[in-house]
């Protein structure tokens, strides 16, 4: 997508965030703010704005794999990788879009989706075994062997009511997670 | 017309500092410990295994906000001249700033170079021979357009503590903001620093007038150069008529907020060390040099044309008797001038972190996961 050096909001919306010095208008933060289904305030969507163009170090309009590394605390967390698969070549009203999961606003479904979405690495609607297991590897690293990973996750999957050969839908893991305390926010800084 | 897009200059007052990640302990595993529960219910293990959520707010958290990267952002003053009585005042005061404070500077800046150069040169030349005398008098010519330097930002300068003295086995210690630290320190004793070299200007100035009072060059790029510059500095020290040490143990320079790790080559020199605490004052002038953003050029002009550069240099002397000094010392610098510590190291900026931490998260769910997997 070729992006013009300006911001020009009213004929083109926020793809157009080549320029990133420009301003964030009225009308930019009411459209990120629709396309997030008002997860975030207008003022949270300004923080994450600065933030954007902070880590946007190039001003290309897009945050690249490697500026999201020069956050050593992302960058040493276990799941960076995957999660970089997601984030790559992200503009500014997708990034919104892309952190709308850990608002509080949003309900617990959308959050399992994300969750879903990150274990569903080609994206087929189904989470396998061995994408189980990708991640379970991500999270231990070598301090476990190939053998005793797969060995807890066949266990725990068995004893769940699911075999190694069963492929988990979003409706299996709203089932599995859906009931759980689970807590995934975040809190923008707002000035 | 929408005021709102004045947003990015809304007034910032103190912003709570993200939550450190914790690098001694996985959130995520702890979390996921609490979580579990031996559950007769066959999908309570699964649930835990599955629920990645600690993780994930981890990481997003880091995107959203973190605390390295907040090091090396220049926080904007309060946002003042917003109305209609402030913002011709503010006016005003640009202009003044420039128009006649900036040329005055350059004038006086200049004259300094005209005496400094035309006394260096010829005692740098002359005297070859008399190596003490020569080194005395260059001495006082730094100092002297240091001086000259910190007249032509209008600085004001509070110096609290004991003065640095020329003795050998010392070394000072400092927070880094930017490379004026330096002149602001040389104004009060002639230092011999240790300092990145850099290109330019710069560099030429570093290897010409510098050397001269004794300064070590560095670079950061070069891997085998941290052996020949600790060398270098071990033979500094003892050396009985050499300028006192100066090094900044960040490494780099942070925005007077923070500090972040201290490296521990200055403390393995086997001498005393004696820190010293600067704070600039913010309402005068920002002086935090962004080197990513900013030019060295650029950071001088930006001072000579603000209203004057305020500090506070704070010097107190310590026995080097104790165990885990860096921190230590780090701990008494950041306190005396009210900085918030920061467990990263500044050469983050430059490289990425090592995967012992990553690593040592991924111990702690893998000790979790073993132990599910003998409970059965």
């Amino acid at each position: 997508m070729i992006r013009p050096a300006q911001s020009l909001s009213l004929t083109h919306p926020l793809a157009i965030m080549g320029n990133t010095s420009s301003m964030l208008t009225q009308y930019d933060i009411e459209e990120v703010q629709e396309h997030c289904k008002h997860a975030f305030s207008q003022q949270e969507i300004v923080s994450l704005y600065q933030r954007f163009c902070q880590l946007d170090r190039n001003g290309g309009g897009f945050i690249l794999t490697d500026e999201f590394l020069t956050v050593p605390e992302f960058a040493v967390n276990p799941l960076s990788q995957r999660l970089l698969r997601m984030l790559n070549s992200l503009n500014f009203k997708e990034f919104v879009a892309f952190l709308s999961a850990f608002s509080p606003r949003v309900p617990l479904q959308q959050k399992i989706e994300f969750i879903f979405k990150l274990y569903d690495s080609d994206n087929n609607g189904k989470v396998t075994f061995h994408d189980m297991l990708d991640v379970l590897r991500d999270l231990t690293g070598q301090f476990i062997s190939e053998q005793q990973r797969e060995q807890v996750l066949t266990r725990v999957l068995e004893e769940a009511g699911y075999t190694k050969d069963s492929m988990l839908v979003l409706s299996d893991f709203v089932k599995i997670l859906g009931s759980s305390d689970l807590k995934m926010e975040v809190e923008v800084p707002v000035d | 017309m929408s005021w709102t897009c004045i947003a990015p200059t809304l007034k910032i007052t103190t912003r709570p500092d993200p939550p450190s990640t914790s690098l001694t302990a996985s959130s995520a595993c702890n979390s996921s410990s609490l979580h579990f529960r031996r559950s007769r219910f066959g999908l309570g293990a699964f649930r835990d295994l599955l629920d990645i959520s600690p993780t994930l707010t981890e990481a997003a958290g880091a995107i959203v906000d973190d605390s390295f990267t907040r090091c090396f952002k220049s926080i904007p003053p309060e946002f003042w001249n917003w109305n209609i009585y402030l913002f011709p005042l503010w006016c005003f005061g640009v202009l003044v700033r420039h128009l006649i404070l900036f040329p005055a500077r350059v004038l006086i800046l200049t004259i300094g170079w005209i005496i400094f150069l035309s006394s260096f040169i010829p005692v740098h030349l002359l005297l070859k021979g008399h190596d003490t005398l020569r080194r005395k008098l260059e001495r006082l010519l730094v100092e002297l357009i240091c001086c000259f330097f910190v007249a032509s930002w209008s600085g004001v300068v509070n110096y609290h503590g004991p003065r640095p003295s020329i003795r050998p086995k010392q070394v000072y210690v400092a927070n880094h903001t930017s490379m004026i630290d330096f002149i602001v320190l040389q104004q009060m004793t002639a230092f011999a620093v240790i300092m990145q070299k850099h290109p330019g200007w710069v560099g030429f100035l570093q290897s010409t007038i510098l050397e001269s009072v004794g300064c070590i060059w560095f670079n950061r790029t070069e891997a085998k150069d941290r052996e020949i510059v600790a060398r270098k500095l071990r033979d500094h020290v003892q050396g009985a008529d050499n300028n006192p040490l100066l090094i900044f143990p960040e490494g780099t320079c942070v925005n007077n907020h923070y500090t972040v790790m201290f490296k521990k080559g200055a403390f393995e020199l086997g001498c005393m060390v004696c820190p010293i605490a600067i704070k600039y004052n913010k309402i005068f002038a920002d002086a935090f040099w962004n080197s990513r953003k900013q030019s060295f050029t650029m950071h001088l002009l930006q001072l000579t044309t603000s209203w004057a550069v305020v500090c506070d240099v704070i010097c107190f002397c310590i026995d080097n008797l104790i165990y885990g000094l860096s921190t230590w010392v780090r701990d008494m610098i950041s306190i005396r001038a009210g900085l918030k510590k920061v467990p990263w190291d500044g050469y983050l900026k430059y490289s990425c972190p090592s995967p012992k931490h990553r690593e040592r998260k991924q111990r702690s769910f893998a000790e979790w996961v073993l132990r599910r997997l003998e409970e059965k």
